[in-house]
């Protein structure tokens, strides 16, 4: 799947969520967006993005959402 | 003319809860309060004659022909307009009263041709004219007379002939009353009275919008549809549901043999009350067009010719090369699409050979382009993904908020009772960057109209909600008994931040703040308020952000859960609700479950017999993004054109073309056969049985009037193509289907075709405590439970204005045509609308050089097209907007792959471009038109089986 798409996607929910005050409210709400709507191949391939590039442009809170999704999905 | 099965009581039903005991004729008749005398008769079951009275229409007293005589009242009054009175004693028959009525119809027919009267249609004045026994007229025809009068054929659905007119203005009040165009009028006194449309202009040039509700209020046969002229009387009615746009209007289609003479709106139908637009009534011609393709093709490349095959062959074919396909590059490199224009049994069927046979959550829908976040905004804050009234309510409703919706022309039918509604004195308020007609129409004033620019419907819904709760407008008992304590406090401490006043944002909608301050103390205070949407609302990059705030309006006013309020998402297509209840979502099964529930999960499992994936799959872009990745190979796309419908065309195309099989079933070869390798022929709704559900969650028969053209029913054929898969699919009917459907989805336990064909209609939630659905949600509780408000900040759309691309483009649809065309192209609609052209502000015209139906091009950050320009002022300078019927256009060559970000519906409303004039086609519309004339000659030149 092409990343950057993918990226876009993920900031876009980002913003969405970035309203929340509560932090780890917000990334929960990202992280379980990605996992209720996102096909496992698309959540594949943004953790490995960031796994290779970091948050290479990705905002802070679809970062950090990808990193805990990483966690989850990694079983950790 | 009415339907040939319909009988007509002669003046509309009363409300009124009391009633009255009168006697006719002898019988002791009870009927309520308010009724007419005619009516009354008419429910004892005895028939006055009359011209000038119908059901449809408030009673008019001019034909003088339903007199009767009522004891102790001098004279003989019209019963039409003659109230019942407790005690009354009324006799309709008497040789005075024939002697009177046979003289009316003498001298009626003294200037009415004979030929028509005998002609044999079954109008109401050759049925009361033989009633009467008047078959002769004594005063000759020498005199004056309207009998050489000329016909007006101008409109291509129907002829109005003067000679057979009565002038008894049923027409006329048809078009105001009902339709509420007022096209028609009377011009002239006495022996000079004529109707007329507009001001004496052919029916075509005038303001008329052919919905026909004149055509069948005509007695006479004066207003009579050519189809009925040329084919003569139909001899059978079956009663079916419309497939154009999500109204779902109810018709009597009436046959003659195998041959539909005419499409009759039906009176009893649920929706729209005997009442029809120009598509529904008349732009059927679609279903029997040459262009259909009613054989089974397939090819190995898309650049080969068509071969016709068999359909055993063509569904071996299907099914082999899905079968190899997963083979080689997995279970997930396949998927399906189910359409909004075919049936429940059929998008279920749809999605259960995705999720069963090929083993995988890989469904979408068209849904996902149009209203999407609608499903996902609604099942967020009010826990079900529809809307929460019937059309009906509309009668009940104070004050009508109307935002990114143009009922007159995409939901004609509602427009009408909405006029209705209004013209009693309903409030309106109109949220558009557009001056759609509803801001001003004929009796019609919209109190407000606020143009907001594109891309800002959560900035106005925010700031509405802002002043609604800063101004201690809101409801706070229903608040407080009906929704979350935390999500609303923390909503509110969100909403009243300065930043969400509608001063802030004028910057950002271009909406005086005086303007959204008025309206939303309007929306607060002025009753029953309820709020129309559409895919203006949708369509966005925070589609289902607005969808919330939406709903969030709805809450904190406490205008739900009753009658004339509510959330009411008018929907695009006929099946828009029913294919997203089927389960056509990648996330969902039917019912709107998600796929990682586990108890649910089990429930299909165990019905299907086999193992489900917990994991969503991809939707319609998703697909198109792995495609070009070499990762999905295959889709089987039931009756929808992603070529065409879908945004940025060339990054849609490019995909198809990188896939080993793409599989369309459709009645024509549309834009994205160009890229299939295998054609299954589809059939339109009136060969097939099944069930619509329409945009007030209304679930509606579809019955067959012919037989499949091409020799099988759609659902037949994703049955055959299941089975050839390995997986079995052996139901007899439709309704066999439905019957599973009841068995695996909690809101549907209670429908049947048994209970359909009972009931009329049924809207979901149907079960045991609702055994005749659900006309109004959230009446006691949500289904959530409580209701939920959430953060909707705005956040402006990446799709900016630069000086490269200065002006918005934004589309929609109009009246007498239906999305991409396929349909509605392919009848005389195109009298109306040829071509898509370019709606552009004089100013922004000026400052071009573009002058009136100059050729111009439309560049996006996406691709460019070519359209010639309408210079229009229903739109502000900065904003474009253009139709995306016609698939040259290329309107989706321009639109990006912006999307909502919860749902991926596409950003269609929202594009930026720069507009020129040109000399020539683009490039994209040059490749088009060429790839076209190779596809026709691929189908021309096809070769048929051995």
């Amino acid at each position: 799947m092409n990343a950057q798409r993918l990226i876009d996607m993920a900031n876009d929910i980002a913003d969405f969520f970035a309203a929340e005050p509560e932090r780890a409210v917000a990334i929960d709400g990202v992280v379980n967006h990605f996992r209720r709507f996102w096909a496992p191949r698309m959540r594949r391939t943004l953790v490995a993005h960031v796994r290779a590039h970091g948050a290479d442009g990705l905002s802070e809170l679809a970062h950090a959402a990808v990193r805990r999704l990483a966690e989850l999905e990694s079983g950790a | 003319m009415l339907s040939i099965k319909e009988t007509d009581l002669g003046t509309p039903s009363s409300p009124a809860a009391q009633t009255v005991t009168l006697t006719i004729d002898g019988r002791e008749v009870v009927v309520p309060e308010g009724t007419s005398v005619l009516r009354a008769a008419a429910l004892a079951g005895i028939e006055i004659p009359k011209l000038c009275a119908t059901e449809l229409l408030e009673p008019f007293g001019s034909c003088r022909l339903c007199l009767v005589e009522v004891e102790g009242v001098k004279g003989y009054p019209a019963s039409c307009t003659t109230p019942v009175a407790a005690g009354m004693r009324v006799a309709t028959r008497s040789a005075k009263l024939e002697q009177l009525r046979r003289g009316v119809m003498e001298l009626y027919l003294s200037d009415h041709p004979p030929q028509a009267l005998a002609a044999g249609f079954g109008t109401e004045m050759e049925r009361v004219a033989a009633a009467l026994g008047v078959t002769q007229v004594r005063y000759g025809f020498d005199g004056r007379h309207h009998l050489d009068a000329a016909i007006d054929a101008s409109n291509p659905y129907f002829r109005f002939d003067p000679a057979q007119c009565v002038v008894c203005s049923r027409c006329v009040r048809a078009c105001d009353e009902i339709q509420g165009t007022f096209a028609l009028t009377i011009r002239g006194r006495g022996f000079d009275s004529m109707v007329v449309a507009s001001a004496d202009e052919p029916f075509l040039a005038s303001e008329c919008v052919s919905c026909g509700a004149c055509v069948q209020a005509c007695p006479t046969g004066a207003l009579m549809e050519k189809s009925l002229l040329e084919t003569g009387q139909a001899t059978r009615s079956v009663v079916t549901t419309c497939a154009y746009c999500g109204v779902g209007c109810s018709f009597r289609a009436e046959m003659r043999g195998e041959e539909l003479v005419r499409m009759v709106p039906n009176k009893e139908g649920h929706a729209n009350h005997g009442h029809a637009c120009v598509k529904g009534r008349f732009a059927i011609g679609y279903a029997t067009h040459p262009d259909r393709v009613l054989t089974p093709m397939i090819r190995a490349k898309i650049t080969d010719r068509w071969r016709e095959v068999s359909w055993d062959e063509a569904i071996a074919h299907a099914a082999a090369e899905f079968k190899r396909i997963q083979a080689r590059y997995g279970r997930d490199a396949v998927g399906g699409i189910t359409s909004s224009r075919c049936t429940n049994e059929e998008t279920y069927l749809v999605q259960k050979l995705v999720r069963a046979a090929f083993g995988n959550n890989n469904v979408d829908t068209c849904a996902r382009v149009c209203h999407s976040p609608t499903g996902y905004g609604l099942k967020q804050t009010l826990g079900e993904s529809a809307g929460t009234q019937r059309f009906d309510s509309i009668r009940h409703c104070d004050v009508v908020f109307l935002i990114g919706a143009n009922p007159t022309d995409a939901h004609p039918v509602f427009a009408s009772q909405l006029k209705q509604r209004l013209r009693q004195g309903a409030r309106l308020i109109v949220a558009d960057p557009r001056r759609i007609d509803l801001v001003r129409c004929p009796h019609v004033q919209a109190d407000f109209h606020l143009p907001l620019r594109p891309g800002t419907n959560v900035a106005l819904l925010n700031s509405l909600a802002h002043v609604i709760v800063t101004e201690n407008l809101y409801d706070a008992a229903f608040v407080a008994a009906r929704c979350e304590a935390d999500s609303f406090a923390k909503w509110k401490k969100f909403i009243c931040e300065p930043r969400n006043s509608p001063e802030a944002m004028q910057a950002e909608t271009g909406v005086p703040a005086a303007q959204v301050r008025a309206a939303a103390r309007l929306y607060a205070t002025g009753g029953n308020a309820a709020i129309y949407y559409g895919l203006g609302v949708s369509e966005h990059a925070q589609g289902s952000t607005a969808v919330m705030a939406i709903a969030h309006l709805a809450m904190v006013t406490g205008n739900i859960g009753r009658e004339g309020v509510g959330v009411n998402p008018l929907r695009g297509q006929n099946n828009v609700q029913g294919s997203c209840d089927m389960g056509s979502f990648p996330h969902e099964f039917p019912g709107y479950r998600h796929v990682s529930d586990d108890a649910v999960r089990r429930s299909f499992e165990q019905a299907w017999g086999v193992r489900l994936s917990a994991e969503p799959g991809l939707r319609i872009p998703n697909m198109f993004e792995a495609a070009l990745d070499g990762e999905f190979k295959a889709l089987y796309i039931q009756g929808e054109d992603l070529a065409q419908s879908d945004p940025d065309t060339q990054h849609v195309t490019a995909a198809l073309a990188t896939m080993e099989c793409v599989v369309v079933q459709d009645l024509f070869l549309n834009e994205t056969a160009r890229f299939a390798h295998v054609f299954l022929p589809g059939a339109s709704f009136l060969e097939k049985d099944g069930t619509f559900t329409n945009a007030e969650r209304r679930i509606s028969r579809v019955r067959a009037v012919m037989r499949p053209k091409a020799g099988y029913a759609d659902w037949e054929v994703t049955q055959r193509l299941a089975n050839a898969l390995g997986y079995p699919m052996h139901y007899a009917h439709p309704a066999e289907i439905m019957d599973e459907i009841a068995r695996l989805t909690p809101t549907f336990a209670g429908v049947s075709f048994a209970r359909l064909d009972e009931l009329g209609s049924i809207q979901w939630p149907c079960d045991a405590a609702h055994p005749h659905g659900t006309p109004t949600m959230h009446v006691d509780e949500f289904v959530r439970g409580k209701g939920r408000f959430l953060l909707t900040e705005y956040v402006p759309t990446r799709e900016r204005v630069n000086a490269k691309y200065p002006l918005i483009l934004t589309t929609g649809r109009i009246l007498s045509q239906y999305n991409v065309g396929a349909q509605t192209r392919r009848t005389a609609n195109v009298v109306w609308h040829d071509e898509d052209r370019l709606d552009i502000h004089p100013h922004d015209a000026e400052s071009r050089g573009i002058r009136d139906g100059d050729w111009v091009g439309v560049a996006s950050r996406a691709g460019d097209t070519v359209l010639r320009a309408h210079l229009c002022d229903r739109l502000p300078p900065g904003v474009v907007y253009t139709t995306f019927h016609f698939p040259g256009s290329g309107a989706n060559v321009v639109t990006t792959e912006n999307s909502d970000w919860a749902t991926n519906c596409p950003e269609y409303k929202v594009t930026a471009v720069e507009v020129t004039r040109v000399g020539q086609p683009s490039e994209w519309q040059q490749r088009h038109a060429a790839s076209e004339r190779r596809s026709r000659e691929r189908l021309d030149h096809a070769t048929a089986p051995k």
